[in-house]
C-alpha cells in the first residue's frame, strides 16, 4: 500500500475510535447536568444516587476519551506536515482555543465531579457538572470550527506560491463563522446528546427487564427519553438545514451523497440504492427530482452532478453515498424509537412495554453508527481535498515520513486500540452490573 | 518587542507550566514501583488522581500553541521524529489508562500488571521529553525544505540518552518531593529517602549533561558571552538545588516543591536562552535552521493568539489553583479513590 492510503487509513482509524467517546462525554454532560440540577430542586436522594452512577460512567469514558484525543492533536503534525504548514496560520488557533478554551475547563472541573464529593458544597459539585458540561461544548465547538474550515474554507488568504504557499488569516471571525460551522456544529452536538441519551435509555432499560434498581431506572429512563426526544427532533433540523448548506458550498459533496452524475440535470434523493462507479450511474427506489426541490424549491431545478468534475476532482461516489444513506436510516430508525417512547410514556405504559425496553438495549449502537457513518460522508465527500478546493489530501503528507514508519504506527494503533475498547467494554459491563450505589445511611436519614 | 518574541516566551510558559506539574506526576509513574503494597501504591495514584488529568492539558495546549504560532517547528519535529513521537503517545495513553483501569478490579494480578504499565509509561514519556530536548540542543539535520534529514536512530546518540535520563531523574526528584507534600505517617518517612536517593541522582545528571553540555554543545553558552550578567541564572539553579534537602530537613516539604519548581523552569529558561532565536537548530547546515521567524505564523495570527492566551490563561490559572486548593492537603483513601 502507497504512504496515501496508509496515512488515510491511520487517521480514520484514529478519528473514528476516538469519536465513540466524546459524544458519550457530551451527551451524558448534559444527562448529568439535569439530574444534579434536579437534585438540588428537589433534594431527593434518587437523583444523587443517579449523578454518582453516572458520574462515575462518565469518568471511565472520559478518560478513554483524552487518551485518544492527544493522538489526534500530534497526528495533524506526525503524518500531515505539508498541511500542517499550510493551513497552521489558519487551523492552528481553533486548535489552541480548543485547549485554552475547553480542555482545561473539562479537566479541571471533572476533578470535583469524580472526587469533590465530601469537599466541596452541594452548588459547587452542581456547577463543576454545568463547567464539564459546557467545557464538552466548548471542544466539540472549536473542533467542528476547524474542520468546518476545511470544508468550507473562509477568512483567509494565499501567501506565497509552489512550496512556500500557505493560507494566511485575514479574518478571524470569517473563519470561526465560516459558511458551514455553524450547521455542522448543531448537528454534531445533537448527535452527541443522541448518543448520551441512548446509552442512559440502554441501561436503565436493561434494569427494568432485568428487574433491578427499578425506582433508579425508571427516572433515568425518563430523563434519557426527554433528552432523546428533544434532541433527535432537533437532529431532522440541523441534518436539512446542513445538507442545504452542502448544497451551496460542496456541490461535488453533495452529489457524491445521492450519485448524482449528470451534470445538469433534475435530481433525485434516493431512498436505497446502488452505485456504478465506473458506468457513472445510480440505480435504487428513488424520489424523481426530490433533491432539486429541496434545494430550490423546483422538482426540475437542474443541478450540478459529478460529469461536471474531472474524475480526479471526483469524491469516492459509493462510500459516500452509501455511508450518507446508512445514516438517514438509522436517523429514521431512531425518530421512529423515540415517538414511539414518548407515546408509551404519554399512555402510561413506557415502563412496562417490555418488546420497547428490549430494542432500547441495543439500540445503544445506533446514535455511534448515524455519528460514525455521517463523519464518514462529510470527510469523505470531501475528497480528493483535504481542504476543499485549496490543497489535496495527496499533497498534504509529511515529506519526513516513509511508509515504512506509517505500517509500524498504523499496526500498533489497531492492536492497542482492539486492545482499550475490549478493556472498555469489560469495565463498562462490570460497572453497569454493579449497578448504583445503595443510598448511603446519611442520605437516607436526610430523606427521613 | 516584536509579537515572534513574545510567542517564543509563552510557548516557554506553557511549556514550563507542563514541567511543573505534569512533571511530578510523571515523576510519581516513575516511583510507582517502588511503593510497597496496594495501600502505597493507592496512596501515590490518589495523590495525583484528580490532577495528572489537568496537568497534561498543559502539553496538549503547548501543542496548539506551538502549531499555531510556529507550524513549521510543529510540523517539522512531529514528523521527523515521527516514531519517538508515536512512542510518547502510547506512553500517554497506556499511562491514562492504567491509572483509570487499576482500581476496577480487586485481583492482585491485574494491579500489579497496571502497576507495572504506569511506572515503565512514565519512565519512558518522561525519557522521551528528554530524548527530544538533548536533539534540540544537539541540532537535526534539517533541509533547506525545512524538513528532517535524519532517522529514528539518529535521534538517539549518547548526549540525547543522557539528557533523556537527566529529564526522568528531574522527574523522579520533583515527584518524591511532591509525595512528602502529599503524604503522611510511616509511608512519609520512605518518601524522604526518595527524596533524598532522587536528589542525588539528579545531581549526578545534572553535573555530567552540564558538562557536556559545555564541551560538545559550546552554541547554548555563547550567549553568556553577550551577557555576562545571566550568569547569575544557572548560578542561582545551582543554589536552589542545593536549598532542597535543606528545606526538606526542616520538613519543610513545600518549600522544597517551590524550589524544585523554580529549578525546573530555571532548566527551561536556560534551554530558551541558549537556542534563541532559533527553535530548531539544524546540525549540519546551521543556515537551514527554523528561527522564531522564518518558521512562524503571519503577524494577524500571533495578534489574535495573544488576545486568545491574555483572555484565557487567567482563566487557567484560576481553575488551576482552585482545583489544587480544593484537593490540598495529605492524600486520604475513601470510596471515591483509585
Amino acid at each position: 500500500m502507497d504512504i496515501l492510503t496508509l496515512a488515510r487509513l491511520q487517521f480514520s482509524l484514529t478519528i473514528m475510535f476516538h469519536y465513540i467517546y466524546p459524544p458519550i462525554s457530551i451527551g451524558l454532560g448534559v444527562a448529568i447536568v439535569i439530574m444534579e440540577t434536579m437534585y438540588l430542586l428537589t433534594k431527593d436522594p434518587l437523583y444523587h444516587q443517579m449523578t454518582r452512577f453516572w458520574v462515575k460512567i462518565f469518568g471511565l469514558v472520559f478518560a478513554i476519551g483524552v487518551a485518544t484525543g492527544i493522538v489526534m492533536e500530534f497526528e495533524f503534525g506526525t503524518n500531515w506536515a505539508t498541511y500542517s504548514r499550510y493551513v497552521g496560520d489558519v487551523f492552528g488557533s481553533a486548535l489552541a482555543a480548543e485547549g485554552v478554551f475547553a480542555f482545561f475547563l473539562e479537566s479541571g472541573f471533572l476533578a470535583i465531579l469524580l472526587f469533590g464529593w465530601d469537599k466541596v458544597s452541594k452548588f459547587t459539585h452542581w456547577l463543576s457538572a454545568l463547567l464539564v458540561c459546557l467545557g464538552a461544548h466548548f471542544s466539540a465547538i472549536w473542533i467542528v470550527v476547524a474542520n468546518s474550515w476545511m470544508q468550507t474554507p473562509a477568512g483567509f488568504h494565499i501567501v506565497g506560491s509552489g512550496l512556500h504557499a500557505r493560507a494566511e488569516i485575514t479574518d478571524f471571525w470569517a473563519m470561526v463563522f465560516n459558511p458551514s460551522s455553524m450547521q455542522r456544529l448543531s448537528h454534531v452536538i445533537l448527535g452527541a446528546w443522541m448518543t448520551g441519551a441512548f446509552l442512559v435509555l440502554s441501561v436503565s432499560a436493561y434494569y427494568l427487564l432485568k428487574k433491578e434498581h427499578i425506582s433508579f431506572a425508571k427516572a433515568s429512563l425518563k430523563i434519557g427519553l426527554f433528552l432523546a426526544f428533544v434532541a433527535t427532533l432537533g437532529q431532522m433540523e440541523t441534518g436539512r438545514i446542513s445538507a442545504e448548506g452542502v448544497a451551496r458550498h460542496q456541490p461535488s459533496k453533495l452529489a457524491a451523497m445521492e450519485g448524482h452524475y449528470a451534470a445538469h440535470a433534475p435530481a433525485d434523493i434516493y431512498l436505497a440504492g446502488l452505485v456504478d462507479e465506473k458506468n457513472e450511474e445510480t440505480k435504487g427506489l428513488k424520489i424523481k427530482g426530490l433533491l432539486s426541490y429541496l434545494v430550490d424549491n423546483d422538482f426540475n431545478a437542474p443541478l450540478v452532478g459529478l460529469k461536471v468534475y474531472k474524475k480526479e476532482d471526483r469524491p469516492p461516489v459509493a462510500l459516500t453515498f452509501q455511508m450518507y444513506h446508512a445514516m438517514l436510516a438509522i436517523g429514521g430508525v431512531l425518530l421512529g424509537l423515540v415517538i414511539i417512547g414518548m407515546w408509551l410514556f404519554l399512555k402510561r405504559k413506557l415502563f412496562d412495554c417490555q418488546w420497547y425496553l428490549k430494542i432500547l438495549v441495543p439500540a445503544v449502537i445506533l446514535p455511534q453508527l448515524a455519528n460514525q457513518t455521517g463523519w464518514i460522508t462529510a470527510e469523505v465527500g470531501r475528497q480528493p481535498w483535504i481542504v476543499y478546493g485549496l490543497l489535496r489530501t495527496s499533497d498534504a503528507l509529511s515529506k519526513a515520513v516513509g511508509a515504512h514508519a506509517v505500517l509500524t504506527s498504523l499496526v500498533l494503533f489497531t492492536v492497542v486500540y482492539i486492545f482499550l475498547f475490549v478493556l472498555f467494554i469489560f469495565l463498562l459491563d462490570q460497572k453497569i452490573k454493579q449497578g448504583p450505589e445503595h443510598l448511603a445511611q446519611d442520605t437516607l436519614t436526610q430523606r427521613a | 518587542m516584536d509579537l515572534h518574541f513574545i510567542w517564543f516566551i509563552l510557548i516557554g510558559v506553557l511549556l514550563s507550566g507542563y514541567a511543573i506539574l505534569d512533571g511530578f506526576d510523571l515523576g510519581v509513574g516513575a516511583l510507582h514501583l517502588f511503593a510497597k503494597g496496594d495501600d502505597q501504591r493507592r496512596l501515590m495514584l490518589n495523590a495525583i488522581g484528580p490532577v495528572w488529568d489537568g496537568n497534561e492539558v498543559w502539553l496538549v495546549t503547548g501543542g496548539g500553541a506551538i502549531f499555531a504560532a510556529f507550524p513549521d517547528v510543529y510540523a517539522t519535529l512531529a514528523s521527523g521524529f515521527y516514531l519517538a513521537v508515536i512512542l510518547l503517545l502510547f506512553s500517554l495513553i497506556f499511562r491514562a489508562v492504567a491509572i483509570e483501569f487499576r482500581s476496577k478490579r480487586p485481583d492482585a494480578l491485574w494491579r500489579r500488571s497496571w502497576d507495572v504499565v504506569f511506572a515503565l509509561a512514565s519512565i519512558l514519556a518522561a525519557f522521551l521529553f528528554g530524548v527530544a530536548i538533548g536533539n534540540l540542543i544537539w541540532g537535526i539535520p534539517l533541509g533547506t525544505d525545512k524538513e528532517f534529514q535524519g532517522t529514528f536512530l539518529g535521534l538517539l546518540h549518547p548526549y540525547a540518552l543522557l539528557t533523556g535520563v537527566l529529564v526522568v531523574s528531574a522527574c523522579m526528584m520533583h515527584g518524591s518531593i511532591y509525595m512528602a507534600m502529599k503524604i503522611e505517617g510511616s509511608f512519609h518517612e520512605t518518601v524522604r529517602i526518595w527524596v533524598k536517593n532522587t536528589i542525588i541522582f539528579f545531581m549526578v545528571m545534572y553535573g555530567i549533561v552540564s558538562l557536556m553540555t559545555m564541551w560538545l554543545a559550546p552554541h547554548m553558552i555563547a550567549s553568556f558571552k553577550i551577557h555576562p550578567l545571566l550568569c547569575v541564572i544557572p548560578l542561582a539553579q545551582l543554589l536552589i538545588i542545593a536549598n532542597i534537602p535543606q528545606q526538606i530537613r526542616c520538613k519543610k516539604d513545600f518549600g522544597a516543591f517551590l524550589s524544585s519548581s523554580a529549578a525546573l523552569v530555571l532548566f527551561i529558561f536556560l534551554f530558551g536562552f541558549g537556542i534563541f532565536p532559533n527553535m530548531v537548530i539544524s546540525n549540519p547546515h546551521l543556515e537551514n535552521s527554523l528561527t522564531i521567524y522564518n518558521a512562524s505564523s503571519s503577524l494577524k495570527t500571533l495578534q489574535i493568539m495573544l488576545v486568545i492566551a491574555l483572555m484565557g490563561m487567567p482563566l487557567v490559572l484560576a481553575y488551576t489553583v482552585s482545583i489544587y486548593w480544593i484537593f490540598r492537603g495529605k492524600v486520604k483513601l475513601d470510596p471515591h479513590s483509585y
